[in-house]
């Protein structure tokens, strides 16, 4: 089974976002996210480094080095775009006036729990940037990732392994096989299957028990 | 006649002490105040508590006033990047103190040392390793975890534009957390690129009014990277 590649995955998020949304993607397949909305369709753009408007990233030859996103790449600013400190920045996202949050992760829970800043309580060198922010502040968290680790463990669990970035704020998951849902009291509900995925194969690669529709 | 700025370097950093809690603005590089930081490393003062969102990257700046001995701890958001290996090496051999804190926790927590809030909750961190031994308190059914206000002896900011009233303008994504920072220290040293009379600077687009700056100092510095 190998259902959607990145880009699909992506695409399938950016699918779900409507108009006049405030978005903050985070790093790695949710940056992707951006490219794939309708140019027609306003989605603004938050990044966290006080940004609002954030548009795609400029031709090579077009960079302003005075304009990054929070993973430190030069982007755009679309008309209508905004600045403001890191204080405002997170006010948006710690009083609830972001719209939705995307971001990875290495394991969900199917009570919504999120772990995606450490592998281990005593990581060499922890990191958590804004990212415990963004999970207990947006109104939404949608998270994007495979469905499995590398060596093919579940990522979507009954119970996080990892240390956490937030408990239960994970409302829905995009894998590469799956668009599922995270229903209080219910858990992983699966809304979409990639093409030639079935339940029961689903079910087979997923660390919790799975309803459908 | 009020005229916040000065002229050297040395001058910018006067009267620094060993031990300081030192603020330093930017995101990345971008509102990073480089040569406040060369400055500081010129001036000497060690034994020194950090505050960034980043640990230094490369051997300059922040990096290598960490190489050369002089931080003590580095309160931070995100301390690994690219080049982030200084940093590393120290905090592995136990000789770099690191207190991780959220990003938007660090920025309120600055905002409220500059607004006189000594403490005040937040929903970031509940529930995770980052809000063990701290106090935590219901509100309207949702639990919050309590912090303190960050103070710092002395900021280091970059801004933009400056008056001699210390009135800062920034530029583009260089805002981040200068402005928080300047509130938050007793001492406020601001670099800028460009100087303007009294009056240039449109009130209604003076970004942090210069009553949270004591000092100013103008340096070319160009972009924040290539």
């Amino acid at each position: 089974m190998q259902g959607f590649n990145r880009i699909q995955m992506a695409a399938r998020v950016a699918q779900d976002i409507p108009e006049g949304w405030f978005v903050n993607l985070g790093i790695g397949i949710p940056t992707m996210v951006a490219d794939h909305v309708p140019a027609e369709r306003e989605v603004i753009l938050h990044s966290e480094n006080g940004i609002l408007g954030m548009g795609p990233a400029p031709a090579a030859d077009q960079v302003d080095p005075w304009l990054i996103n929070a993973g430190k790449q030069p982007v755009t600013l679309r008309s209508g775009g905004s600045f403001f400190h890191h204080a405002d920045s997170f006010a948006m996202i710690r009083g609830g006036h972001i719209d939705l949050c995307v971001l990875g992760a290495f394991e969900v829970a199917e009570n919504g729990d999120i772990a995606n800043w450490a592998t281990s309580e005593n990581d060499s060198a922890p990191a958590v940037g804004g990212a415990m922010d963004l999970a207990a502040g947006a109104k939404r968290l949608w998270v994007v990732m495979e469905h499995t680790t590398k060596d093919g463990r579940p990522k979507l669990v009954s119970r996080c392994a990892y240390p956490l970035t937030a408990p239960g704020a994970v409302s829905r998951v995009y894998t590469n096989l799956a668009v599922l849902d995270v229903v209080p009291e219910k858990g992983f509900v699966v809304r979409d299957l990639a093409p030639g995925v079935t339940l029961e194969q689903l079910q087979a690669v997923t660390g919790a028990a799975l309803s459908s529709n | 006649m009020i005229d916040k700025i000065v002229q050297s370097m040395a001058d910018a950093m006067a009267g620094i002490r060993d031990g300081a809690t030192v603020l330093i603005g930017g995101f990345g590089a971008v509102g990073q105040p480089d040569s406040l930081i060369e400055g500081l490393i010129e001036q000497g003062a060690k034994d020194l508590v950090c505050v960034a969102n980043n640990a230094g990257s490369g051997e300059t700046g922040l990096a290598l006033l960490m190489k050369l001995g002089r931080v003590r701890k580095i309160i931070c958001s995100f301390p690994r990047s690219a080049g982030s290996t200084v940093f590393e090496e120290l905090y592995r051999a136990g000789r770099l103190e690191l207190e991780i804190v959220p990003q938007g926790t660090l920025a309120e927590r600055m905002r409220a040392a500059g607004a006189g809030i000594p403490a005040f909750y937040t929903p970031t961190s509940v529930g995770t390793i980052l809000a063990h031994g701290k106090d935590t308190r219901e509100f309207d059914g949702r639990t919050y975890v309590l912090e303190q206000a960050l103070r710092g002896d002395v900021a280091l900011v970059e801004g933009w534009e400056a008056d001699r009233w210390g009135n800062l303008t920034y530029r583009e994504s260089g805002r981040n957390f200068n402005p928080v920072m300047a509130m938050a220290a007793d001492l406020t040293i601001a670099q800028v690129q460009h100087l303007r009379e009294l009056g240039e600077l449109v009130p209604d687009h003076i970004h942090t009014p210069g009553i949270f700056v004591q000092r100013v100092i103008r340096v070319d510095r160009g972009a924040p990277w290539a």
